[in-house]
């Protein structure tokens, strides 16, 4: 029986559980637990003037009202900005309730905690908040106009500034490059707002343990260590009596990274001021409103080509918005500005950014985290060269590409890590005559003409991207083999759905060779592993997977050392299968590893028949060395990190054709092709997986998602019913190809997987509607109203 | 201010529970809170992302859109009460073979939603089985694993039936 796991389809152990109503979501916790909710601020921008509470007091079941002014210490100060940057000048983060000014509909301003969510909302209903009304900034363009001002303290509402250059071939400027080309195109785009939206929201329930003075803290997040260090910093308590555990969580996207919300620090504070567990559950309209959103940029781009396409020099100048506050720094237009380049030579580089304030809900990273809009960019400027020159847009493509036998290619920039953005490894003219292959690309024009024929409009379209995955700075990994010969995995980084328990067991399994049945994996529990970054940047595998291998290398290495003393054998002639130690060919002479774990623990005292054996009398021992040898520990465990010199760069492109109604203007993708290269696959069955889920979401954006704001800074669509998230019926099927260039950078040679489907999609969409339409398509998402309105305007 | 509370009978997944609640107390609240079975999720509280399907009487509700009082009497069966004897019902497996989820918030609704239609309609096409679908959210899957495991149900369905 084989025990090589990596690499299969292995069936999710996850499901068992999520199937049968077995689940605990933070909202399935803390049954006894007292409910939280919040007066949120129904204006973009105010000034608070007053706020009575009187006529909440007579609420059946109110325990507590909290405004700012009750806020003690560190708590009463903004919350971290967590990823400083020289750049951002100007970052700003809010308070975790309001102090005398809100700067967007939904920041909280009065936190109540009653023995119910209904009666909690009754006492909010009855709160009465006097503001002075100020006037809002809404859209980039305004806020960058610097007229009224979001932060009375930050001038024309610039937060960071930003420009990165990367010289051509001979030194000159991208402005040089530009002017000296043969051919100029000069344009601007817009990409709309939208957001993470997990199906489950926000939530945090905190214990508090008054006799030991520690507490327990439940928050449903892509980072539960960091969530823990927040606590204990705003909280003043010692780490060690924090711990924070990230529960099955119902999907995060980017918006759960984000941390600490201010729920986060809140509800653990009025646990412990109330002596009484207290639970807080985002709904809907609160996660529209008060959880981050992404995506929202203008671009302006001037670019300098050959006659063959190659681009020679290239400029952007991006109007990134990032709301009210600036919590995760500038990591979006960063990510945006450096991964537009894309599987491409430029030739050379400028980008330049703004990074504004807006009276709006703040921006952070959503699945793509600044991608999209970069790859939007890069896309639509390559389709237009191909227009200009009236060449075929796959072959521009192929002409601008990093050749295999450039890796490692320096593209001269800095990624969002701090590090050089380098690629480790690809292929891209594979990948993309996969993809010809896969979609029919050099057959369409003829399927063009025959819809044509019959009065139908069709197009088809194609979009690349190269993603940098799996940032450090680190994860680790503990694994324990215990004298039942199950073993126990954990790792700090977090599970929102990616199958983590299945492919960290995999890895487990076939780096020690057991039976994926006795391995159980634990992530996102502080308890268990204290050291970790989070979920995000399509890391997991990369970081954890790799984290785990090498302390299960670490096991392994001990386990046959142990084993070679009790079988009188060399190490080196060892090895486990079936989670049976044995000498090579001599199935024999063998020793399980449940015993080797007995025998790595030397005992005193016995508790059950397997710990007999490792007493003190049980058998011959050496008198003359320590029971446990000098380097040794006790116990069948080992614990590592990876943390990787630079991120590993997966690729992927993807292709659509979709047919346009002539009269109604409706959009539809009748087709939609992927090739997709993340380096070595763990699990072939959850990439796709994962594939699926990030094209609908990019399908989402491309067609239907966006955030409404009117001038007056409410969110119009606030809602399932308003905002559209694609159901079954939007999205098409997706037809996958994988192509596998192992990472140099880690010792699976594996790549992130994440965020690939829905990098490219609205690039895609554009450049497929476009060939639709013959229409220029700049600016997504693109509802039939808007595709009438291109066609009246023509 | 105290409200009036309701005395309500309800026979979830076969077990009679009694629940005492204020009027306006949701079915979803009640199932999740005042009985324990918190399978049923709430992703939207306004009946458009189907998390919080049960069956009321067979039929699939929306929980969060119906109240405690008004299911007084009636039957119930939540994702728990799918298993039969221990054993997860077809559509449960299906959805584990097929990949039909990931998450896992969404997946209680979809299954009640299915469990329905497949009783109903014990061999959709491709059609049939996309409308079936079609009044659930999902951000995960992009749905093309749960389509797959509409059919894939309907064949365990079948074989079971058979057997």
């Amino acid at each position: 029986m084989t025990t090589k796991l990596f690499g299969e389809p292995v069936r999710r152990r996850e499901d068992a559980r999520l199937i049968t109503g077995q689940g605990r979501y933070l909202d399935d916790l803390g049954a006894g637990a007292l409910a939280a909710a919040f007066v949120r601020s129904p204006h973009a921008h105010a000034r608070i003037v007053d706020i009575d509470v009187s006529a909440a007091l007579d609420v059946e079941g109110l325990v507590a009202i909290y405004t700012w002014e009750d806020l003690p210490g560190a708590l009463a100060e903004p919350l971290p900005l967590l990823i400083p940057h020289p750049a951002l000048t100007h970052g700003r983060t809010a308070y975790p309730l309001a102090r005398e000014i809100v700067r967007h509909v939904g920041e909280p301003v009065v936190m109540v905690v009653a023995r119910d969510r209904y009666l909690a909302e009754d006492a909010c209903a009855l709160i009465r908040v006097d503001y002075e009304i100020l006037k809002p900034v809404v859209g980039v363009e305004e806020a960058v106009r610097g007229v009224h001002l979001v932060h009375e303290d930050v001038p024309g509402n610039v937060g960071a500034h930003l420009v990165q250059e990367v010289p051509g071939p001979a030194g000159q400027t991208a402005w040089e490059a530009i002017d000296a080309a043969p051919h100029r195109l000069e344009f601007r785009l817009d990409v709309e707002r939208s957001a993470s939206m997990p199906l489950e929201g926000k939530g945090v329930y905190a214990r508090w343990d008054a006799d030991d003075e520690s507490l327990r803290v439940y928050s449903s997040t892509q980072t539960s260590t960091s969530v823990r260090m927040a606590i204990a910093a705003k909280l003043g308590l010692p780490l060690p009596k924090v711990e924070v555990i990230a529960p099955d969580v119902g999907g995060g996207f980017g918006v759960k990274i984000m941390h600490p919300w201010p729920e986060e620090v809140l509800v653990p504070w009025a646990a412990r001021q109330l002596n009484h567990e207290v639970k807080w559950t985002e709904d809907r309209r609160e996660h529209f409103v008060s959880s981050s959103h992404e995506r929202g940029q203008v671009q302006h781009v001037r670019v300098g080509f050959d006659d063959d396409g190659r681009v020679l020099g290239l400029e952007v100048e991006i109007l990134h918005d990032h709301g009210a506050y600036t919590p995760y720094g500038i990591i979006v237009p960063i990510i945006t500005s450096t991964q537009l380049l894309g599987p491409y030579k430029v030739g050379a580089y400028r980008v330049e950014f703004s990074s504004v304030y807006t009276n709006t809900v703040q921006v952070t990273p959503y699945r793509g985290a600044g991608r999209p809009q970069g790859v939007f960019c890069m896309e639509r400027t390559m389709d237009k060269i191909a227009a200009y020159l009236g060449k075929d847009r796959t072959e521009v493509r192929a002409a601008n590409f990093i050749q295999p036998d450039e890796f490692p290619y320096d593209q001269g920039l800095t990624f969002q890590d701090g590090r050089p953005l380098i690629y480790d490894s690809g292929d891209y003219p594979e990948a993309l005559r996969m993809l010809k292959e896969l979609i029919g690309w050099d057959s369409f024009p003829e399927e063009k003409a025959r819809a044509a024929a019959e009065g139908r409009r069709i197009g088809i379209g194609v979009g690349c991207y190269v993603e940098g995955t799996g940032v450090g700075p680190y994860e680790g990994g503990h694994v324990q083999i215990t004298s039942d010969g199950r073993v126990h995995v954990s790792t700090g980084l977090t599970s929102q759905g990616q199958g983590h328990e299945t492919v960290f067991a995999q890895i487990a399994a076939t780096e020690l060779g057991v039976p994926i049945e006795k391995v159980s994996v634990v992530t996102g529990d502080t308890r268990r592993f204290g050291y970790a970054v989070g979920t995000f940047a399509s890391r997991a595998a990369v970081m954890s997977g790799n984290a785990i291998a090498l302390a299960c290398r670490k096991v392994r290495e001990k386990a046959l050392r142990i084993a070679a003393e009790a079988l009188e054998a060399d190490p080196r002639d060892l090895e486990i299968t079936d989670g049976m130690v044995h000498v090579s060919g001599v199935p024999s002479a063998s020793i399980p590893l449940a015993t080797v774990a007995v025998l790595s623990n030397p005992l005193r005292y016995a508790f059950d028949e397997e710990a007999r054996r490792a007493t003190q009398f049980a058998g011959p021992a050496s008198d003359d060395r320590p029971p446990v040898a000098e380097g040794e520990e006790p116990g069948l465990e080992g614990r590592d990190y990876y943390s990787p010199i630079r991120s590993t760069f997966a690729a992927g492109m993807h292709a659509a054709i979709v047919e346009t109604d002539p009269d109604t203007a409706e959009i539809k993708i009748l087709r939609y092709a992927v090739v997709h290269d993340c380096g070595r696959l763990i699990n072939p069955m959850i990439v796709e997986g994962q594939i699926h889920g990030g094209v609908a979401q990019g399908v989402g954006g491309a067609l239907y998602e966006k955030m409404v704001y009117d001038e007056h800074g409410q969110l119009l669509n606030a809602s399932f019913m308003d905002f559209l998230m694609p159901y079954a019926t939007e999205v098409p099927r997706v037809e996958t190809a994988h192509l596998e260039t192992p990472s140099p950078l880690n010792p699976l040679g594996i790549k992130g997987a994440g965020e690939a489907g829905v990098i490219p999609v609205s690039a895609v969409v554009a450049s497929a509607i476009e060939d639709a339409e013959g229409i220029p398509i700049d600016r997504m998402p693109i509802s039939p109203s808007d595709l009438h309105a291109l066609r009246q305007a023509r | 201010m105290n409200e009036t509370r309701h005395h309500v009978t309800l026979t979830v997944n076969g077990v009679v529970r009694e629940a005492t609640v204020p009027g306006r107390r949701l079915l979803s609240d009640c199932l999740r809170h005042d009985l324990g079975l918190t399978g049923t999720h709430v992703g939207c509280e306004h009946g458009v992302c189907g998390a919080c399907t049960v069956l009321l009487d067979g039929e699939p509700v929306r929980s969060c859109l119906t109240l405690a009082v008004t299911a007084d009497g009636h039957e119930i069966t939540t994702v728990e009460g799918l298993a039969r004897d221990g054993e997860p019902s077809p559509v449960q497996r299906a959805f584990a073979e097929c990949h039909a989820l990931q998450c896992g918030f969404c997946t209680p609704g979809f299954l009640c939603t299915l469990t329905a239609f497949l009783r109903d309609n014990p061999a959709p096409t491709e059609e049939e089985a996309l409308e079936a679908v079609a009044g659930n959210l999902c951000r995960c899957t992009g749905y093309q694993n749960i389509l797959k495991a509409v059919h894939r149900a309907a064949e365990l369905q079948a074989e079971e039936g058979g057997a």
